[in-house]
């Protein structure tokens, strides 16, 4: 294959590895995959890790070797700190993915840190789109999300943070 | 004699073991918090010290190779390696004094942290600006907390009170600038540990003013962590830290 074919039939293969909490989301979507280098079958992805202690970076690395490696590459995966990750690299196809699950897209920076604080109607809830809703909890299931509940209809929900 | 990486691989692992002590401490924590919320609060922030802990770690290995791991650091030193300051050995002991030390070392973290976003080590200023942007949640957790509690009822004040005349004694420690400390600032590297101390103060007046909570008049503050000389806690900590890595060498998951 052509070097561009190579990188082409990579990228496809990346689209397939998913946030392992959140099966619907690509690490694609997520803006994790920031380098794919190709030199015949050896393969080297560089990765940044979105936060510090995130479990699933690990997990993620080792999908990214594996799916690469049955595809008949020789793969190395390399995290790199800088530049640093914030959500701003989630993608549309990302937040809306992030939704759909259940999960409330982040708010721009100013937006999160007011919703963070308590402010009324700023995250609207997963399940029925009402914006009345509350923050229960600055921390969530995980350490990018915090933890609301839906006024209206009730349903609790997770909100990802902004990370800027 | 110690080159300059190894003055950094030093450095760094000042900067490392703060974070492990501390995020080992809150970690005993998982399970036994005294609500859900801050059990599940509590033990997220000490997942995020532990994030930072590895990028540490990992770029100390790589600066003092002979093929050491950032496993190997962690849990195989000696106690007076360690150069954690004597706050984060802390025990738990109540939940105001478990936010009494987490506000002070958070009010000291942010702006060490905003300072090494800065340095001429690009490694160290990456792994700054990742961890900052966690911290920032962090500062805001705790001072949260020591508002609820100080304002809050006659026995949360009380119990914040007291956990704060117990502690600050150990808060100054971090901001003392050791002769390596000193050497990492003059080279562009380390942090200007007296800007830091200037911005902790005033986290420490905005928030304790706005409850009414008071520091306490000390003629002598604690010291000894950064030299390796730490309180009888650490044995205990090691004890449990180092265990499964000295009875099962090189073990992994």
């Amino acid at each position: 294959m052509l070097l561009n074919e190579t990188t082409q039939h990579i990228n496809e293969l990346l689209r397939g590895v998913t946030d392992p909490e959140i099966p619907v989301l690509s690490i694609m979507d997520m803006g994790i995959v920031r380098e794919v280098s190709v030199d015949e079958k050896d393969v080297l992805v560089k990765i940044t890790p979105t936060y510090s202690g995130c479990p699933a970076m690990d997990m993620i690395a080792t999908e990214i070797r594996f799916t690469l490696d049955q595809a008949g590459y020789n793969t190395k995966v390399k995290l790199i700190l800088s530049p640093a990750w914030t959500t701003d690299w989630i993608n549309e196809n990302g937040r809306k993915e992030l939704e759909k699950y259940g999960i409330a897209a982040p708010l721009s920076e100013s937006a999160d840190k007011r919703a963070l604080l308590g402010e009324k109607r700023m995250v609207t809830c997963t399940n029925c789109g009402s914006t009345d809703t509350k923050m229960v909890s600055q921390f969530g299931s995980t350490a990018c999300k915090a933890l609301f509940q839906c006024n209206d209809c009730f349903e609790p929900f997770d909100y990802f943070k902004c990370l800027k | 004699m110690l080159t300059m990486k190894d003055k950094i691989a030093q450095y760094v692992l000042l900067l490392g073991d703060n974070s492990m002590i501390l995020g080992h401490r809150l970690s005993e924590l998982c399970g036994h918090g005294p609500t859900l919320e801050t059990d599940i609060a509590l033990t997220n922030i000490s997942l995020d010290l532990f994030g930072q802990v590895r990028n540490y770690f990992q770029y100390a290995a790589e600066l003092m190779g002979e093929e050491k791991t950032e496993d190997d650091i962690a849990f195989l030193r000696y106690v007076h390696e360690y150069k954690n300051s004597l706050l984060v050995e802390q025990p738990n002991k109540d939940f105001a004094y478990t936010i009494g030390r987490q506000f002070f070392f958070d009010a000291f973290h942010q702006p060490l942290l905003e300072a090494l976003t800065k340095s001429n080590d690009t490694q160290i200023a990456a792994i700054a600006v990742k961890s900052l942007k966690e911290v920032k949640y962090h500062l805001r957790f705790s001072s949260q907390w020591v508002k609820r509690l100080g304002g809050g009822t006659d026995i949360s004040r009380e119990k914040m009170q007291a956990a704060i005349d117990y502690l600050w004694p150990y808060s100054n420690e971090m901001m003392e600038v050791s002769p390596l400390e000193q050497e990492m600032l003059d080279f562009g590297i380390g942090a200007d540990l007296e800007a830091v101390k200037a911005q902790f103060m005033v986290t420490m007046n905005e928030v304790l003013q706005e409850v009414n909570l008071t520091l306490p008049t000390v003629k002598w503050f604690q010291s000894g962590g950064k030299k390796g000389i730490h309180t009888e806690h650490m044995g205990f900590i090691l004890s449990d830290l180092q265990y499964m890595q000295r009875a099962y060498p090189k073990m992994a998951w």
